[in-house]
């Protein structure tokens, strides 16, 4: 393949189904055609809604591929297709999409990767409440664990961030009206995700990430000169490890310490203790836990290390030492008590070895209704 | 669980009931469209909004629009009824009484900020909005951020230039509805080394500006969701905007604990709250060391909360829970030998910091 340059992925951010992100990003396609861009509708969703169909109407469309899972056909984006007819732009719906099993590429946005790859500029749509570091406040908002999520470093990549604003009460209004579900499912809707105060909520979460996005995209030379303190202050290397356990909340320890070096640009580690310096020393389900939030931090883009030690508070604070830790990030302890002498879980114990650097212990973001 | 979901008791339900009711009282309804630049299409979108409900058999007029309008919205402004501006001294404003008299459902107003001419009713044309709203009509207007009051400093630091003519924060926190209109600015083309050099700056300035808008939409999206759960009685907190408090003891590290807090608050675009809890028996030594780390929190600008309770840790939580603190930030703890036997407030904070990262700080 002869070398040529990446194309440019622009996203439609929103807060929910039905704000509007397929239909801006099908008018983005038009007002593209009118200005004589070779663009393609690589695919798209409609949902049934009659605007966004009409909205695509005179755009190209590649046909979409069919694909045999358990006898039953399912449609996915016809990859091969767009690269073999390589427009200028095309654009894709719901970039966070799960693929069905048998497709090439597990994600849609690793379909979206290859387009990126061959030159093709790509614009797509995705909702606040599939970035991954979000996940556990999206729960917390809503009620509902989102399992189709996107790592974060895939949408920093993209080239530009645009929010589809509309305010809840809009969208309720919307909804009633029948124009994003028909009228059953609406109603069931509207009891559940789109309580008002859940999408005001989810909608401050997207502005926040929108407003996050446009900053870290000015050159770093300049993005703090408004503020003259901050631009005067050297930026301290922050170099933040994570502790991983078999414990369940560990993927809400990662997310959460992920997102806080993302924003703050600290380099990050996640790192387990082990007897036998592997894994073999464990149990089957602790094996397993461990493999998995380790493989989790690597599809984050988290260094990982499996570290040989009898205890896992010395071995982890002897590794923050060698390697000039500044934040050493734990769940907070399970247990009944938190008597130090009786309470096993390395966190206390981390605590009092690592006086000379900042820990931080994070708990679940659960709602107030299930607090005992 | 959510919360909503547990049965309400019948307090909750009677705010909830008188939340309604004064929701309903209060005259007019009034929706914003936040630009942050001219010409990232607020016209367009306030005019489409307008062709799009009368098409739904609202009964709309358009009360204002701007000197010059761009192309595209001339064939949809076309169809539309407009009330022209009332020509006053060589000036203009937008006729009120010729609004109220026709009384629409919607009145529609592209950009809020201007002031009037002497010898208009009011001095400027947010207050002429205030009367619509008062008379039972609905308005929807747009703004840029470059007219807030609040932000004329910000706004002016990036762009060097300071708008003349404002409309107060406060007017627009009592919107019912506010929207931004966003989109990026337009790429610069291929053009000689200074004239993109020019093109690039051009763009830096409008990107912090789009920063600044949807941050501001942002806060005043969350101090309508705390208005809204307060006076529905549900005391949830979303963790949508990142709060960090920073507890004051007098052997904490506070030089590094406010500097730390103060970058992550502005990484998060979050808030930075202070807070001591007041001992009763402080020697006085504690106590000017407490008064030398109170100094440096005043100094950062922190607004300080003093907190009272027999229980140090139990303060903080509760304070901390009541402003929706999602980052706690305490000094580790002193305690030495058979003293740790007993657990210290700090081993309290982080067993019982439910719902919130509790960040320890060397002393």
């Amino acid at each position: 393949m002869a070398e040529q340059t990446r194309g440019k992925l622009k996203i439609f951010m929103g807060y929910a189904a039905g704000v509007g992100k397929t239909y801006a990003m099908l008018q983005e396609a038009q007002d593209l055609k009118a200005s004589g861009v070779d663009v393609v509708i690589g695919y798209f969703e409609p949902h049934g809604r009659k605007e966004t169909i009409a909205k695509a109407e005179g755009l190209e469309l590649i046909p979409r591929k069919t694909i045999d899972y358990r006898g039953c056909p399912f449609e996915e984006m016809d990859t091969d297709a767009i690269l073999a007819r390589h427009p200028h732009v095309a654009v894709v719906d719901e970039f966070p999409h799960t693929n069905v099993p048998g497709s090439e590429r597990v994600k849609r946005w690793e379909d979206v990767h290859l387009l990126l790859a061959h030159g093709i500029d790509v614009v797509t749509t995705m909702n606040i409440q599939h970035l991954e570091s979000l996940n556990d406040q999206v729960w917390n908002i809503s009620g509902i664990r989102v399992r189709e999520t996107i790592p974060d470093w895939v949408v920093q990549q993209a080239d530009e961030i645009v929010m589809v604003d509309v305010t809840p009460r809009a969208l309720l209004h919307r909804i009633q009206r029948g124009v994003v579900y028909d009228r059953a499912k609406a109603e069931q809707a509207l009891q559940n995700f789109f309580r008002e105060s859940t999408l005001v909520a989810l909608r401050e979460l997207a502005l926040r990430q929108t407003a996050h996005e446009v900053e870290r995209r000015i050159p770093a030379a300049d993005r703090n000169a408004p503020l003259e303190a901050e631009a005067s202050r050297p930026d301290k290397h922050r170099r933040i490890v994570i502790l991983i356990t078999a414990n369940p909340k560990t993927a809400m320890l990662i997310r959460r310490a992920k997102r806080v070096s993302d924003f703050l640009g600290a380099e990050t580690f996640a790192v387990t203790v082990q007897p036998t310096g592997d894994l073999s020393g464990l149990s089957e389900d602790e094996r397993r836990a461990i493999e998995q939030h380790l493989n989790f931090a690597r599809n984050l883009h988290i260094e990982t290390r499996i570290l040989e030690g009898e205890d896992v508070a010395e071995g982890l604070v002897d590794f923050a030492r060698r390697n000039q830790i500044t934040q050493i990030y734990v769940t907070r302890p399970r247990g009944q008590t938190w008597m130090p002498v009786l309470n096993r879980d390395p966190a206390q114990k981390i605590i009092a070895l690592a006086k000379d650097m900042q820990i931080v212990i994070v708990s679940d973001r659960e709602t107030a209704g299930q607090r005992s | 669980m959510p919360s909503e979901l547990r049965r309400k008791t019948p307090e909750e339900l009677l705010r909830e009931v008188q939340a309604e009711e004064a929701e309903a009282a209060r005259s007019g309804h009034l929706k914003i469209m936040l630009g942050y630049a001219s010409g990232v299409g607020k016209t367009h979108r306030l005019v489409d909004e307008a062709r799009r409900r009368r098409a739904r058999g609202q009964d709309i007029v358009i009360g204002g629009v701007q000197p010059k309008v761009p192309k595209s919205v001339e064939p949809l402004l076309a169809n539309l009824e407009i009330i022209p501006l009332k020509q006053i001294d060589g000036g203009s404003a937008i006729d009120v009484d010729a609004i109220i008299a026709r009384r629409p459902m919607v009145c529609f107003i592209d950009g809020l900020a201007y002031n009037n001419p002497p010898g208009a009713r009011n001095p400027t044309r947010w207050q002429d909005v205030e009367e619509l709203l008062r008379a039972g009509i609905k308005v929807v207007a747009s703004i840029n951020i470059q007219y807030i009051e609040e932000l004329r400093d910000q706004v002016a630091a990036i762009t060097g230039k300071r708008a003349g003519e404002t409309v107060p924060l406060s007017f627009l926190q009592t919107a019912s509805e506010i929207e931004i209109v966003d989109a990026p600015p337009e790429e610069p083309m291929e053009r000689s080394p200074e004239e993109q050099m020019e093109a690039q700056k051009r763009q830096e300035r409008l990107s912090r500006l789009r920063e600044l808008a949807l941050v501001l939409t942002a806060d005043v999206v969350d101090y309508q969701l705390t208005d809204y759960l307060e006076s529905h009685g549900l005391h949830q907190q979303f963790g949508a905007h990142e709060k960090i408090l920073v507890c004051v003891t007098p052997r904490a590290n506070l030089q590094e604990m406010m500097e730390e807090a103060q970058v992550v608050a502005q990484r998060f675009h979050g808030e930075l709250l202070v807070a001591y809890v007041k001992q009763p028996n402080i020697s006085t030594e504690d106590q000017s060391a407490l008064d030398a780390r109170l100094a440096i929190a005043s100094a950062a600008g922190a607004q300080i909360h003093i907190l009272g309770g027999d229980d140090p840790a139990h303060a903080l939580l509760d304070f901390a829970r009541s402003r929706g603190v999602t980052q706690l930030y305490v000094g580790h703890s002193q305690r030495k030998g058979l003293a740790r036997l007993k657990g210290s407030p700090l081993d309290k904070l982080i067993w019982e910091g439910h719902g919130m990262d509790v960040r320890v700080f060397p002393q």
